[in-house]
């Protein structure tokens, strides 16, 4: 039996763009604040090129805000983060725009465009990076809602979608431009048990197909163990424990129990 | 005491921010309009939206203005036997004030709480993170189309609405006040100048961009779901239609000196 480290397994202490086997993303120290509550709280992450890591957490634990601190939507207080080798600290809209454009990311509402169809919507970053041929359009479209199983969707308008539609596309929209890393915002949430078990299995199909690295935020513990190879805990803005899924079933802290067996009345406190 | 300048240094304070964040949207639009490529398509949706779709309301509000302005004004002048004056009068009034201020009053109920409301909707529904996740710079893409097609719409709605005034006000006074028509149209001539026309003129561009910029940085700065557009909408009309009315009196001062009213 493995037992599974009882705080997290830290970076190592070399420059993260060192060497080849520089990992996708290094998250160092990451503190936030909003407000007078400290959402994280020195926060060290890695995530090697091609892994899928699950972060889990607490509704409200700062688990979206990493993500969205991850391509830059939020500004930390300290801390470093590196994507490829490059600190996107500091950077301003425009230099994260070069950065983002390696990153696709899939938000926990969809977040698509109200006012544009499921085609305009997801042919959006192909027009946005100057592609003008119809045609081409309309054919990377149709491809991208096959892979999502909507095939013939096209004209429909994102307010008469479903709310595992609306995930759908805004994951096809978000990978159409083949990104080298995924970030997946509780990909899952609000969804039953059906259709949250098709969406995991398209992100284990793009992991397949496109060799993508994936980052799922999530709190669906189902979730979480069905796609990723690696697992990590935010728990009181610290990462607490990072390993593999089997490691994390087979953990023994009082914390994590709790978690995984969802048990509220704190006895791992 | 202490206590005392705290209160009255957080809204001096927050009243400068907001000012501050006003000029840097302002830079950074002008900024991208010379340095970034134009979508024009989102610039011609905006010319219709902002121009075409406000026609209705602008020839309403200039041609009730001009006919009340004629009215009141003869009710005035023929006392003292001026009646015929009324022309130069009503058409002065409407090319240097009436016609711009009014329009960009009218524009920013109509479009300014239009714009505030769909971007601020885009901001809580994170749309406007969807866009910067997708590398696209929410200034280019929302704000340079919409200031853009401002600054070519305002003008050309107010040229539509002293036009329209000058016309409501003629006819009124030629058939309902029956002033003598050549009178009427021989001083109007007079006394109205070409500067006059771009007085107007300069003020509509001047106040398209006062619209545009506090509309977009409402939305952008919009916050807590529907509650938060709500305001948002509400705070850029109300600070739109302020921000005419105070900038008018500057800029009439101003212009006044490079344009000087009056036959001269």
């Amino acid at each position: 039996m493995i037992e599974a480290p009882p705080f997290p397994e830290l970076p190592t202490k070399s420059h993260p763009a060192a060497g080849n086997s520089s990992p996708m993303i290094a998250v160092r120290s990451l503190a936030k604040k909003i407000g007078q509550q400290e959402i994280l709280r020195g926060v060290d992450l890695e995530i090697a090129t091609g892994e899928t890591l699950a972060i889990i957490g607490r509704s409200g634990g700062g688990k979206s805000v990493l993500l969205k601190h991850l391509v830059g939507l939020m500004t930390p207080d300290a801390g470093e983060i590196w994507i490829q080798g490059q600190n996107i600290i500091g950077m301003n809209e425009r230099q994260l725009g070069e950065i983002r454009k390696k990153l696709g990311i899939l938000f926990q509402s969809g977040a698509l465009f109200d006012s544009m169809t499921v085609e305009d919507n997801i042919a959006f970053p192909l027009r946005e990076a100057g592609e003008r041929d119809a045609k081409v359009l309309h054919a990377k479209v149709a491809e991208m809602l096959e892979v999502m199983e909507m095939e013939g969707q096209e004209n429909k308008m994102p307010e008469s979608l479903s709310g595992g539609m609306k995930k759908r596309v805004g994951l096809a929209r978000s990978i159409i431009r083949r990104p080298s890393c995924v970030l997946y915002d509780e990909p899952t949430s609000g969804l039953d048990p059906v259709v949250a078990d098709s969406i995991n299995r398209l992100i284990r199909r793009l992991q397949q197909r496109l060799g993508v690295t994936s980052v799922v935020v999530t709190h669906d513990m189902k979730s979480a163990f069905d796609v990723a190879n690696h697992i990590a805990y935010l728990h009181e803005g610290r990462i607490y424990f990072h390993g593999t899924p089997i490691q994390l079933q087979q953990a023994r802290d009082p914390i994590l129990q709790d978690f995984l067996l969802g048990r509220s009345d704190g006895r791992g406190d | 005491m202490v206590r005392f300048f705290n209160a009255l240094g957080t809204p001096v304070l927050a009243f400068f921010q907001y000012l501050g964040e006003l000029v840097l949207l302002a830079g950074d639009t002008f900024r991208s309009i010379f340095t970034r490529k134009l979508r024009w398509k989102l610039f011609l949706n905006q010319v219709v939206e902002i121009g075409l779709l406000s026609q209705l309301v602008v020839v309403i509000t200039g041609a009730f203005t001009g006919a009340v302005f004629a009215a009141q004004t003869f009710f005035q002048f023929n006392k003292i036997g001026m009646g015929s004056a009324t022309g130069a009068v009503v058409s002065v009034s409407i090319c240097r004030e009436l016609g711009p201020v009014l329009t960009a009053l009218m524009v920013a109920g109509r479009v300014g709480a239009a714009m505030s409301a769909e971007i601020g909707t885009m901001k809580v529904t994170e749309q406007i993170d969807a866009l910067r996740a997708l590398a696209v710079y929410p200034t280019d893409y929302l704000v340079v189309p919409r200031a853009l097609a401002m600054m070519i719409s305002m003008p050309l709605l107010v040229a539509e609405c002293i036009a329209v005034g000058i016309a409501a006000g003629y006819f009124i006074a030629i058939f309902l006040l029956e002033i003598n028509g050549t009178y009427y149209m021989a001083n109007m001539v007079r006394w109205t100048r070409s500067r006059d026309i771009i007085m107007g003129l300069s003020k509509a561009f001047c106040f398209g961009i006062l619209i545009v910029f506090i509309s977009c940085q409402k939305g952008l700065s919009a916050r807590e779901g529907a509650v938060g557009v709500g305001r948002a909408t509400t705070e850029a009309v109300v600070n739109s239609s302020l921000a005419v009315l105070i900038c008018n009196f500057f800029l009439t001062m101003l212009l006044n000196i490079i344009y000087p009213a009056g036959y001269q």
